[in-house]
């Protein structure tokens, strides 16, 4: 926050540190962020809110993020959801064991590669759900 | 860096590399690098050395190569040698000096001359898949740099702008603003403080162009905007880039750096009296903030919503300063204008679309990747030229625009593509993606999916959008489950007509693109969804028939 000044229109950039940080972006860890750029609470959960970038939940241990844009999306990226939220859960939430969050995103720019997963960071690409079961394997989950 | 430095350090790099044997140009632009490029460029480095031939072979990564459905791509320099899905087993035959041990390549070897390559036209990709994109010596070899030199000793502020003006170039975002014109509003602003924005939030769900010139010549960007400075007299440039593009963030985090130190951005803009910064800002994800007041809004750190307008960004925009808004694409035409003139530039393309356009293609199509055409190409010459064609299936329609633009159907395939010809029926140029659809594709599906992506999107500021979209998808969601009746197509056109009209800002006054257009080119399909409980496509489950739904 220093290298901002403490000033308030660095909130964005805040949040994005905090969270690579520590991953999450907790209430107090929120309070904090807003005591320290001296903005009204409500501003900095408002914020955070908004964007689809900030989690306010812990993620889990693995994250799959399905690319839900129009190339993949036309090239199946629904039968890929199908597979994760059959074995894992419901888009959007995390396994009860901490182990897998399941999320979407809008279109992470990959199109050539369509259907497109994020996997912990990487891109996998031209993804079947037979890829996901044997990834889903790898990490042990039934 | 003055510009005698700059002039002997393009030579200097020149020289460097005509004395090499061999360059071998890997591909790393994300699409690559998600099928082991980085792995493939790294076991070519190791060959090197193990065959001891340093100094006579390098290898680089590059920008993107444009048929990313091949990727790994790797170029052979000396010999034009272009190869898809390279693996680090290629590694030895690639750097041997003797050709006979890449025979075993060829069968994987790209034509350089097929239609993909030569129909098109490079302005704004012209360095992408040849410079190294982390090495500004790489760009200055290119004649980087020499543009903006050219601005400052050759061209005042208001020459600088009318040439632009001259080139003709219109806003690459997808509204097609003449550049020009915007230039010369925020030029004539007497304000002590201007700011320089770069539009790098691309949300349209099927592009990647922005992305793919962030991350294969992040230079041109930065001396594009260089330029815009001078031109209307800033010295504070941002770059905001959405939060997913990681690597290009790094690329121009890297680019800032190395421009800085040289000099090239900065305090003394090339040891003269023109001082300019540029800073990356990292969006958050949300598709709104593409539209310049919410833009403006998130890199003053608060919630991207949009603002009534006027006034517009040129007059009071950043912090209420006058504000610049451009394109990547936009900015990264700029070198090349001052370069050959914009007479030069406005000798290409139709009457009113200058110059070319970078489209993504994506979807069912042979050649999936990045292309640059002059303006005024046709769709069939895009698709079935360069594109290759539809792999097994037949032409349906190709969506462009994402979720604000239209379907085209097949009947306009000879149509030239310029912003005009779009708008007329029905589609936008939107920023560059281009998706095609097969018969397997449901066009009432395709509406409903674009609507629930505005509907998601939607900042919730104004009632028509936020609530429009919400009625809007309901309506498709009954159509493509087969429980709609006869009076919601009434009730659908209506919204339309509502949401257009009445909402705060683009977002809302284009979602009904879409569903406007799929409804007047397969008007058909919406019938048969409703009367026949049928999808003509076989892609949506239908409720099961004989049931009687109220409408």
């Amino acid at each position: 926050m220093s290298r901002h000044q403490y000033s308030g229109d660095a909130l964005i950039e805040v949040l994005h540190t905090a969270q690579e940080l520590f991953g999450f972006l907790s209430p107090p860890l929120l309070k904090t962020i807003a005591h320290k750029l001296r903005l009204p609470p409500s501003r900095v959960l408002g914020v955070a809110s908004f964007y689809h970038f900030f989690s306010l939940k812990p993620k889990g241990e693995h994250t799959f993020t399905v690319c839900l844009g129009t190339a993949c999306y036309v090239a199946g990226a629904l039968g890929l959801i199908e597979t994760l939220e059959r074995r894992c859960c419901k888009a959007g939430h995390t396994t009860p064991d901490g182990k897998v969050s399941v999320e979407t995103a809008r279109c992470i720019g990959s199109c050539g590669l369509a259907p497109a997963v994020i996997y912990d960071g990487g891109v996998l690409a031209r993804v079947s759900p037979q890829m996901l079961d044997r990834q889903l394997e790898s990490i042990g989950v039934q | 860096m003055t510009v005698e430095d700059l002039l002997e350090k393009q030579t200097e790099e020149l020289e460097r590399q005509k004395s090499l044997e061999n360059r071998i140009l890997c591909c790393t632009a994300a699409g690559c690098v998600s099928c082991g490029a980085d792995g493939l460029r790294t076991a070519i480095a190791s060959e090197i050395k193990t065959q001891g031939r340093e100094g006579k072979v390098e290898v680089c990564g590059t920008g993107c190569m444009g048929m990313c459905s091949k990727g790994p791509l790797v170029l052979s320099a000396a010999d034009r040698h272009l190869y898809g899905n390279a693996t680090a087993a290629d590694a030895p035959a690639l750097v041997s000096p003797n050709p006979i041990d890449r025979q075993p390549l060829a069968a994987r070897a790209i034509d350089l001359d097929a239609p993909f390559f030569t129909k098109q036209v490079k302005i704004v990709l012209a360095n992408s898949g040849k410079v190294d994109p982390e090495k500004l010596a790489d760009y200055i070899a290119a004649g980087g740099y020499q543009s903006l030199a050219k601005a400052l000793n050759d061209l005042t502020p208001k020459e600088t702008v009318a040439e632009v003006k001259k080139s003709g170039l219109r806003g690459r975002g997808g509204a097609g603003y003449p550049t020009g014109l915007k230039w010369e509003l925020v030029a004539k602003q007497a304000a002590p403080l201007k700011y320089i924005v770069c539009n790098a939030d691309e949300g349209d769900p099927g592009a990647f162009m922005d992305r793919s010139v962030l991350e294969g010549d992040p230079h041109r960007v930065l001396e594009g905007m260089a330029i815009a400075g001078y031109a209307v007299g800033a010295q504070q440039g941002y770059i905001y880039v959405r939060g997913e593009y990681g690597l290009a963030i790094q690329r121009l985090q890297t680019a800032i750096k190395q421009a800085e130190r040289e000099h090239l951005l900065g305090s003394r803009v090339l040891e003269q009296g023109f001082q300019f910064r540029i800073d990356v800002r990292i969006g958050a994800g949300a598709f709104v903030c593409g539209e310049e007041t919410a833009l403006i809004a998130s890199i003053e750190g608060k919630r991207g919503q949009p603002r009534q307008r006027p006034p517009y960004p040129p007059e009071s925009g950043l912090w209420g300063a006058p504000t610049l808004i451009n394109n990547v694409e936009t900015f990264a035409n700029i070198p090349t204008i001052i370069e050959r003139g914009g007479e030069w530039f406005s000798s290409i393309g139709t009457a009113t679309s200058k110059g070319t356009k970078v489209f993504a293609l994506a979807g069912k199509i042979v050649n999936t990747g990045l292309i640059e055409v002059p303006m005024g190409a046709t769709l069939r010459e895009i698709l079935f030229d360069i594109g290759g064609g539809i792999p097994g299936g037949q032409f349906k329609a190709a969506q462009t625009g994402g979720p604000s633009g239209g379907c085209i159907p097949e009947q306009f395939l000879d149509l030239p593509v310029d912003y005009e010809s779009l708008a007329r029926i029905g589609s936008i140029m939107g920023s560059g993606g281009l998706i095609v659809m097969d018969q397997t594709s449901c066009m009432v599906d395709v509406a409903r999916f674009f609507m629930e992506f505005c509907m998601e999107e939607s900042c919730g500021k104004c009632i028509p959008c936020r609530a429009g979209t919400v009625q809007m998808y309901d309506i498709l969601r009954r159509i493509t489950s087969g429980e709609a009746g006869v009076d919601d197509l009434e009730m659908l056109k209506s919204l339309c007509e509502l949401l257009r009209e009445t909402s705060l800002c683009g977002l809302g006054q284009t979602a009904p693109n879409p569903v406007l257009s799929t409804l007047k080119y397969f008007p058909q399909e919406y019938e048969s969804h409703i009367r026949e409980r049928r999808c003509p496509s076989g892609h949506c489950t239908m409720a099961p028939a004989g049931e009687e739904v109220v409408a």
